[in-house]
């Protein structure tokens, strides 16, 4: 539904550009089926059950639904309006041909529309049907009522009114239809019924109006009436009557082709409504249709949405004919199924009942494939098969379509990765303002060669929530991609207290040291991925000197909670989400870094406590000197009282050593522990945020599914007013699970490249920290091996 | 470790540097080679230790020149507190008796460590067990040679050696089966340090006639408190040493699984990393072992110091009562004289002793300062070189 604006902007649009054309595409459409609709209905004796209730339904809602829907849907009119013009048309043009070629629907028709013409349609359609009196008719109709059970034509009928009609169309015309008000509909709905004047009208318009009532396609109905009542009409005849056509077929033919004044060459040459009807029936059905139908409904939204809304979409070429020549599309698709549809077809098209016939085996076909209810109709079948391969093409366009982005993302990125040239330090943490509103300002400087800054080296200013403020923008743009986010530095109420409190002790100099360079650490890694570099929210933070301030940070308690309760339902979800990974890749990755984690976690858990433990041997070592100085003041030997002085001094040191050691450990490796913990935290989002996509995929799957049952369930229960709703879900649901697939292959292949990528760089990482820190124990053991030896002689001159 | 195992002075080969520490005790004795006592042996029977005592002599006083016999913790006990009874022996610093053997905290510890299995790698849990397992070890052997020790001291002694006692401890080639002391006797010995600590606080107040005593008296009070405090907080040190040590066995377990699912550099590295952390967990554990060593010759100085001073606030004391006496003042006098003789004669072998352990603490503290400067070097200089490995394995890779 959410197309709806676009949709009925460029359908608004195109009504505009070619007033009678396009409208008329979307008015034959659903009145094209409808007569199918209704002869279908016209099978369904078998199942009174499910009629019986309609009746009423179809009576009541004919008005009511009629009202609703021009209520609710306004805009439908004018385009329904159309359909009824066509309708009309066609009922015009069909009085002479119904009288000469069939009688027996007329007769049909006849009956219930005077009988009952306010009442419902279908227990019109539905006599005709019991009482087989109409030998075409029956013909055309038996095979399909005796083959094939209603429900199924129903189905079909259903589905394509639906979704053809109203999702696309309905919503597309919606707007323009609000002229129209509910009540005419009824009126004219209630006109042509008591006539009854003429029966191919009744049919025609029966069968429209029966399905249209029942579904969106009413309005057909009011505009049928002005039809009838006004001038049209016969203005329509009298085309018809020009063309060269005899038979009702043509009839038919004609006035859907006249409304698409193009599509009529073809057809005409054809010479068989078969194609309008076809084609029609096939795009609307074979949207919906077929299980591969998401990708036909899709195209078909796109194409209705690409000409107006952005050229940019899939289907270009689609979409084009379907602003010029709406009967193009239809055309091609017709053109690939219409043959066999003709072939069987054409036996019964003799008849008046050819239009029906024609949609019929389609229906059918389209009924097989998603039913299957009737088998024995090979050749439907087959065609229902062919069907979908036919709107395959347009999928593959569209995925291709899409493909090439990422690929062209990736070689930008190799590319900035060649000459990347970035360095960023961050320095001078200053102390701004006093008390519990000072902050730590931080310089942040930039050298770089990359052109995409404005010089080659500039500093700016910058706080902590400013860094936490470039995160919640970066991540809120690239985690629902499968980026890998760098994580700033957790926010320390503790540290930034005593910071701000003004206490120059050690721990908070520590304090304001480690942030900044854990704040370099991550600035240098946000730098450092080649998408995010390109982020101009990246470039601002390290370019702009006025940096708006970041107040998502600020309101933390508001926003952190949010979060939280984000993460727990996260969580829960993933709990409950039981994804059956299709790729082993990201099987194993998942769990080796899940694995990943715990033992970072467990290996910084005993960093920090070597840490703690260093720190309390350098206190003890500390105390021991002191201790041992003393033992030497007291020590009478003067030579052992001098080594053991020199003792105290050197276990002075080595306390000195120990520190330095513990710090050396913290920094070097317990930090670099702690941003890995961090990193894998994004890892995991990443994941997270394909499994989401996945489930999101496969909810639409669900629902796409629901839907299709629901709709079987209303063509069983032979409930057309609702199918029509129906078969919008459908092509809504199709529409969502293609994008919702495309989606998840999108960021299952940016997390699959991300983690490559952040694997590297770790392993990177982890070596140069190492190192560092390597080097670092070797220093204070070289130290150490100079304390001892200093002190070695001493122990020597004991005497 | 079963609940009986045996070890002997040629342990496995991790302990070969401990066991030539433990060789170099503290304790300077003059050898003599007429009597020479050691432990060759010890039998670790739940939390009975059974030494076996070997004795090489060419005194004609024993009836062998070669001989072992068992004894165990408590027999060492009863001949010191034999020692410390006679009379003769007063003016002497009586060896102090070796500590009981505890091996409860490293059981307790085996315990902890297996409840903590299941939270540990195999990898941890086996380099943790090996760890448990060499300081019972060292636990055990320190105990063997405080005992040791102990006899040693004694057969070096001039006047101790010559102990009858002794003489039986060493020869009785039967169990010795010493009557344990009894709750009543417990608390007499109790009741008698209480005594003797509320004497040294009367006695403090006394003047000291004798200088010499008087300034060792100081000084010995003096470093008693100090050493006490420095053995403390060497201990801690150490403890935390081996925190650190330990630290380093988990972190090191840790990189090496964290290394199994990393396929680059860091495998190698962590490899190398836990050979850099088990090394270092060995050093230090030596390391703190050393210290444990060294404050235990520091604490046997202290035990001999606090001795010998009451040893001498004893003679100190046994004059004033004799002076203040004065009632009967031929008996008083006469004991007074006997006291003086006494005292004189402590205070002459005291003099003696305490010189001599001046000369005996001075040559120890150098010998173990020594000693654990070199030991710190060489350690220093292991890590050094493996640790310059680790980085050009890492640089290369």
């Amino acid at each position: 539904m959410f197309m709806k604006e676009p949709i009925g902007n460029s359908v608004r649009e195109a009504f505009l550009q070619m007033q009678g054309m396009p409208r008329i595409v979307g008015c034959t459409c659903t009145p094209l089926f409808e007569p199918m609709a209704t002869s279908s209905e016209r099978s369904p004796p078998p199942f009174p059950e499910d009629l019986e209730p309609e009746p009423d339904e179809v009576g009541d809602q004919d008005s009511d639904d009629g009202e609703d829907i021009f209520l609710g849907t306004d805009n439908p009119l004018e385009i329904k309006m159309d359909p009824s013009l066509s309708a009309s048309d066609i009922a015009s043009s069909t009085k002479p041909l119904s009288e000469a070629s069939s009688p027996p629907v007329m007769d049909l028709l006849s009956e219930p529309a005077s009988e009952a013409s306010s009442a419902p349609m279908v227990d019109l359609l539905m006599e005709p049907a019991s009482e087989g009196s109409s030998a075409p008719m029956v013909d055309i109709l038996s095979e399909p009522a005796s083959e094939a059970s209603s429900a199924p034509m129903v189905d079909l009928l259903m589905e394509p009114a639906r979704e053809g009609s109203s999702a696309p169309m309905v919503d597309l015309l919606m707007e323009p239809a609000s002229e129209a008000s509910s009540a005419p509909m009824m009126n004219l709905l209630m006109e042509p019924a008591s006539e009854a004047s003429s029966a191919p009208m009744m049919n025609l318009l029966m069968e429209p109006a029966s399905d249209d009532l029942k579904e969106p396609p009413k309005p057909d109905i009011d505009p049928l009436a002005d039809i009838l009542n006004d001038t049209p009409l016969s203005e329509v005849k009298t085309p018809v009557a020009a063309m060269p056509q005899e038979t009702p077929s043509d009839l038919f033919d004609d006035e859907p082709s006249e409304l698409f004044a193009e599509p009529r060459q073809s057809n005409t040459a054809k010479q068989q409504q078969t194609s309008i009807f076809d084609e029609p029936d096939e795009d609307l059905f074979s949207e919906p249709l077929g299980e591969a139908s998401k990708n036909p409904q899709n195209d078909f939204f796109k194409e209705a949405l690409a000409p107006v809304a952005k050229a940019s979409n899939v289907c270009g070429p689609l979409s084009d004919n379907y602003n010029e020549h709406p009967t193009d599309i239809f055309t091609e698709e017709a053109m690939t199924t219409l043959p066999s549809a003709v072939s069987t077809v054409s036996v019964n098209s003799k008849t008046n009942g050819v239009h029906s016939d024609e949609e019929e085996p389609d229906i059918f076909a389209e009924a097989t494939v998603e039913l299957s209810l009737d088998s024995p109709r090979n050749d439907r079948k087959k065609k229902g098969a062919a069907k979908p391969s036919a709107p395959a093409p347009a999928p593959s366009v569209s995925a291709s379509a899409s493909k090439p982005q990422p690929k062209t993302l990736e070689e930008l990125e190799e590319e900035v990765e060649d000459k990347f040239e970035l360095n960023i330090s961050i320095t001078n943490p200053e102390k701004v303002g006093d008390g519990m509103n000072a902050y730590m300002a931080y310089k942040v400087s930039t050298q770089t060669t990359l052109p995409m800054f404005r010089s080659k080296t500039f500093t700016v200013r910058r706080r902590f929530s400013d860094f936490l403020g470039l995160y919640e923008k970066l991540s809120d743009k690239h985690t629902p991609n499968g980026y890998i986010v760098p994580p700033p530095p957790e926010k320390s109420i503790m540290g930034m207290t005593k910071v701000k409190v003004g206490k120059e002790d050690n721990s908070s100099a520590e304090f304001v040291e480690r942030r900044r360079a854990a704040l370099e650490r991550y600035l240098q890694r946000v730098v450092f991925h080649p998408s995010l570099l390109q982020d101009p929210d990246v470039r601002e933070f390290l370019e702009r000197d006025d940096m708006p301030r970041a107040h998502n940070t600020q309101a933390l308690s508001g926003a952190g909670f949010l979060k939280m309760i984000n993460r727990a339902t996260d969580s829960l979800s993933k709990m409950t989400i039981k994804m059956n990974e299709s790729d082993v890749w990201f099987e194993e990755k998942l769990q080796e870094v899940e694995a990943e984690d715990q033992q970072l976690r467990k290996l910084h858990i005993m960093v920090d406590s070597l840490v703690g433990h260093r720190k309390e041997l350098s206190v003890n070592t500390g105390g021991f000197a002191k201790s041992v100085a003393m033992l030497g003041s007291s020590e009478d030997n003067t030579a052992l009282s001098r080594a053991l002085s020199q003792l105290a001094e050197v276990e002075d040191k080595m306390e000195q050593l120990h520190q330095e050691q513990a710090a050396s450990d913290s920094f070097c490796f317990a930090e670099l522990l702690a941003d890995y913990i961090r990193l894998l935290g994004s890892v995991r989002a990443s994941f997270d945020q394909r499994m989401k996509t996945w489930q999101r995929w496969q909810d639409a799957q669900n629902m796409l599914q629901k839907k299709r049952e629901t709709e079987a369930k209303l063509l069983w229960a032979n409930k057309p007013d609702k199918l029509q709703q129906a078969k919008d879900d459908i092509t809504e649901w199709e529409a969502k699970v293609t994008q919702y697939e495309r989606d998840f292959d999108r960021v299952s292949a940016t997390v699959r490249k991300e983690v490559l990528r952040f694997e590297k760089e770790k392993a990177r990482d982890f070596k140069k920290q190492i190192i560092k820190y390597l080097e670092s124990l070797l220093q204070s053991q070289q130290q150490l091996i100079k304390y001892w030896e200093a002190f070695l002689p001493e122990a020597k001159a004991i005497a | 470790m079963g609940p009986r195992s045996r070890h002997t002075a040629q342990e496995g080969d991790t302990l070969c540097l401990l066991e030539i520490n433990a060789r170099s005790v503290s304790v300077d004795l003059n050898n003599d080679a007429s009597l020479l006592i050691d432990i060759p042996d010890a039998l670790c029977e739940r939390d009975k230790v059974k030494f076996t005592v070997h004795t090489k002599t060419t005194l004609s006083s024993f009836q062998k020149p070669d001989f072992s016999v068992p004894r165990q913790h408590e027999d060492f006990i009863w001949l010191h507190d034999a020692l410390v009874e006679t009379e003769d022996y007063a003016g002497l610093i009586i060896p102090p008796a070796p500590p009981k053997p505890d091996f409860e905290s490293p059981r307790e510890k085996m315990h902890k460590l297996g409840e903590g299995e299941a939270t540990m790698t195999k990898e941890e849990y086996t380099k943790m067990k090996q760890e448990l397992e060499a300081e019972y070890l060292a636990v055990f052997k320190k105990t063997v040679q405080v005992h040791e020790v102990f006899l040693q001291r004694l057969s070096s002694h001039p006047i101790l050696s010559k102990d009858r006692n002794f003489q039986i401890f060493l020869e009785y080639d039967q169990d010795l089966s010493v009557r344990r002391k009894n709750a009543k006797e417990t608390f007499g010995s109790f009741f008698k340090n209480m005594v003797k600590s509320a004497d040294e606080v009367i006695i403090s107040g006394i003047k000291e006639v004798d200088d010499f005593f008087e300034q060792e008296k100081t000084f010995l009070l003096d470093y008693s408190s100090k050493i006490k405090d420095s053995t403390a907080r060497a201990e801690k040190m150490t403890r935390s040493h081996k925190n650190v040590a330990d630290d380093y066995i988990h972190i090191s377990a840790t990189l090496n699984s964290l290394s199994v699912d990393d396929n680059t550099a860091l495998k190698k590295f962590t490899n190398v990393e836990g050979r850099v952390a088990s090394d270092e967990e060995l050093k230090l554990t030596e390391l703190l072992r050393y210290y444990m060593l060294d404050i235990q010759a520091a604490k046997d100085l202290l035990y001999r110091r606090a001795r010998a001073l009451a040893d001498y606030e004893n003679s100190n004391k046994a004059l004033d009562k004799a002076r203040l006496k004065s009632k009967d003042i031929t008996q008083a006098e006469e004991h007074q004289q006997q006291c003086l003789q006494k005292f004189d004669k402590l205070s002459e072998s005291g003099k003696r002793e305490l010189t001599s352990f001046k000369g005996r603490r001075v040559v120890a503290f150098r010998k173990n300062l020594i000693e654990m400067a070199e030991l710190e070097i060489k350690h220093a200089k292991n890590n050094m070189a493996l640790l310059q490995g680790c980085i050009e394995l890492l640089k290369s890779n």
